[in-house]
């Protein structure tokens, strides 16, 4: 009998439908968050190969900033009502009234901080014990600590030296009530296997991950942010036109652009492959503020 | 392109978070903006700092330890690399089963000037009991000790005993300085009496994923599929991922622990129906009988040798701050098997200096021991050495939901192994 071969793609497949069945076995209310971004777009690949011919055992959940790229919130919809699953979105906006939260203010106003409030609330309102999400151990360092079944506690948070161990594929979920745990199917993967999935699998994705032309605003760091509503420019800011395309799909106002032709998926994975900068450091302008930045957000429940 | 695991571990200060900041570099997988990061912050070396690559948590930058596991991940032309970076600190060993349990490859570090200390014996003892079977001996710092033979050949004879006794089956000795790059990636002028490869040729050609796909075939029920819907009224799919061996439509299967029988009608994958499927795949199998399956059952083909078990023997690895007694009542996981039991005794623990056994009443935290285990319902059990699928398991806290233990089964007790019924017409 020959053994039959399969490859780094097919192993991290393998694990990562493991995880979300594992996740459908032992959470009564589990919920998949999904941005209509690339990894989240990933996981609902995943989540059918996982439980077709069945629908999701999970919901699709999405935390509107408000400040959204509306060709994202479109193909969100779009791939929602396709997929025949049931789509939640509660809005940032929301719990800004609610809450008597106060607006960011600068000349660039992220939501960033504001989205852990609206999950929070979220998940208090649904019960939800489990949130799957497509966060990936090479984006940042603190979440290469991070384990695959990550238990939060009522508020949220995360103590990063109090995590379980994490043993084989053994996946410990039991949680006391009002904890909750975040489940991250695709840890093992980085910017490139995620593609080069996109690829093999012929995903459909949002049209702003292509080359396009774009009016953008030059920041100091010579990073380029697509203009939209909510910047609060002055004279001084440099206004260009260029074809762009974005290799994450976060709030517009800190989720930079980088200069690009690639038009199809093949040409984005030629690009990656020469990049020399990593996905949040060429487009997020919130991890850079302290070197703990993404460990403090996560500590107060950020996912 | 094939994927490995592999963990470093090795006494603190040894170099482990500077060896893997180093195979990142020098396989040219750090972005210009994490190295920037880095070069801002002073160093001691007046060079890059690059053990910061893998000391992800502000309390790790602080203190100069690795606290935690943290992976990382590189790939060259001919491998995908998954690195666990497992802490040395003798009080985060629990940490360090956390990532052996996974890897297919330990590297095991040891400071030249130092030689073999008592945490090389202990990270090989566990890196051993979790079955991983490639060794690296990397004898770091070598250019502290004027790259020296003699120092290596020393220190490899030392480490042979420790291989010796724990049966270790592949063991591989290359001198480095994970500090200045040598033998790291290129084979090195400073080290030119050593004639073998460099670490990363080494783990470019260590075998990868060869056991779980030549073992007995197993599979257990995750998730049990009934969609209900008017295309599928009667679809009843058994979700799981092949755990080991290989599965063909037509097989003759028991599902266990309750012993029915059936025959495999289909093995789907992503909704096409397939001939065959092999670990680690993730699949649906349908049967043809309406038999009474739930999650944490499992499906084998009739003849395995597969045990139902009411009481086990087992090591573990005691991971609580809580002391462990015998009369302790809690949780076993096994995979998507949920069962309550009681730890009836404990049988001995190893002292990891000398390996040896000694009788004990209690297991304290990081402690290695043997232990009886009687749990309510069957467990569907391989030993760990048969297969390390099944044969593994975490001791839960039925009230907290800690996890309080890693688990190997070593042998059944009153277990049977599941006859074919036979059939009559």
């Amino acid at each position: 009998m020959s053994t039959p071969h399969f490859d780094y793609l097919d192993r991290l497949e393998a694990e990562a439908i493991h995880i979300l069945r594992e996740v459908a076995g032992q959470f009564e209310r589990p919920a998949l968050l999904f941005s209509g971004g690339k990894d989240s777009i990933v996981l609902t690949r995943l989540a059918e190969k996982a439980f077709r011919p069945g629908r999701f055992p999970f919901p699709l959940v999405h935390v509107d900033t408000g400040h959204n790229f509306p060709e994202v919130l479109k193909f969100r919809d779009e791939l929602a009502a396709e997929l025949g699953e049931k789509l939640i979105v509660r809005s940032v906006e929301d719990t800004i009234k609610r809450q008597r939260l106060r607006e960011p203010g600068g000349k660039f106003p992220s939501r960033n901080p504001l989205q852990t409030y609206t999950l929070l609330e979220t998940i208090e309102e649904f019960q939800f014990d489990a949130c799957i999400g497509g966060a990936r151990r090479d984006e940042e360092k603190a979440r290469a600590k991070e384990r695959i079944f990550s238990v939060r506690d009522e508020f949220g948070q995360w103590d990063p030296k109090r995590q379980r161990p994490e043993l084989w594929n053994v996946y410990n979920g039991r949680i006391q009530k009002g904890e909750n745990v975040r489940v991250f199917p695709i840890s093992n993967w980085t910017e490139l296997d995620v593609w080069r999935y996109i690829q093999r699998e012929n995903i459909a994705l949002p049209s702003i991950y292509f080359g396009h032309p774009r009016t953008c605003v030059v920041l100091p760091s010579g990073q380029l942010l697509g203009l939209n509503e909510h910047l609060r420019l002055d004279e001084n800011d440099e206004i260009v036109e260029r074809q762009v395309r974005f290799r994450t799909v976060g709030d517009s106002t800190c989720t930079a652009a980088v200069e690009s032709d690639a038009a199809t998926i093949d040409d984005i994975i030629a690009d990656l492959l020469l990049a020399k900068v990593s996905e949040r450091g060429a487009t997020r302008l919130d991890d850079n503020i302290s070197e703990a930045g993404m460990e403090d957000r996560k500590r107060n429940g950020y996912f | 392109m094939d994927l490995l695991r592999f963990i470093t571990c090795g006494s603190v200060d040894d170099g482990k978070s500077t060896l893997i900041g180093r195979l990142l570099y020098d396989s040219d997988s750090v972005s210009l903006d994490v190295l920037a990061a880095l070069e801002n912050r002073p160093t001691v070396h007046g060079t890059v700092d690059l053990a910061l690559l893998t000391d992800g948590l502000r309390a790790e930058r602080e203190q100069g330890i690795t606290i935690d596991v943290a992976y990382k991940y590189f790939t060259t032309p001919r491998r995908k690399f998954i690195i666990t970076d497992a802490p040395g600190h003798v009080q985060y060993t629990r940490n360090m089963v956390t990532g052996a349990s996974t890897a297919d490859l330990a590297i095991v570090l040891v400071d030249a000037r130092q030689g073999v200390v008592e945490q090389t014996r202990r990270h090989s003892l566990i890196a051993s009991l979790v079955g991983i079977r490639y060794f690296v001996l990397a004898v770091n710092k070598m250019d502290l000790v004027g790259n020296e033979e003699s120092v290596f050949d020393q220190i490899v004879a030392d480490y042979a005993a420790i291989a010796d006794q724990l049966k270790l089956p592949n063991v591989t000795a290359i001198p480095i300085s994970a500090l200045l790059g040598d033998n790291i990636v290129a084979r090195s002028k400073n080290l030119g009496w050593y004639t073998g490869p460099s670490l990363l040729e080494h783990l470019e050609s260590v075998p990868a994923f060869e056991e779980a796909s030549i073992a007995e075939p197993r599979f257990q029920v995750q998730f049990v599929i009934r969609p209900q819907t008017e295309d599928y009224p009667d679809y009843r799919g058994y979700a799981g991922r092949i755990q080991s061996g290989e599965y063909r439509r037509g097989d003759r299967v028991h599902i266990l622990p309750s012993g029915q029988e059936s025959v495999i009608e289909a093995i789907e994958v992503d909704q096409r129906e397939v001939e065959s499927a092999a670990a680690p795949q993730a699949v649906i199998i349908r049967l043809t009988d309406d038999v009474d399956i739930s999650r944490g059952d499992s499906i084998v083909p009739v003849g395995s040798q597969i045990h139902v078990a009411k009481e086990v023997e087992a090591t573990i690895c005691w991971m609580d701050e809580r002391p462990l007694w015998p009369g302790r009542k809690l949780l076993v996981q096994h995979h998507s098997a949920v069962v309550k039991a009681v730890v009836s005794a404990i049988t001995y623990k190893v002292n990891v200096r000398t390996y040896g056994r000694a009788a004990t009443e209690s297991a304290q935290l990081n402690d290695i021991v043997g232990i009886r285990l009687k749990t309510a319902a069957p467990l569907v059990v391989d030993s760990y050495q048969q297969n390390r699928a099944t044969g593994a398991f975490i001791l839960v806290d039925e009230l907290s939901g800690d996890t309080l233990a890693a688990g190997m089964v070593d042998a059944m007790q009153n277990s049977f192994v599941p006859e074919p019924l036979g059939f009559t017409i």
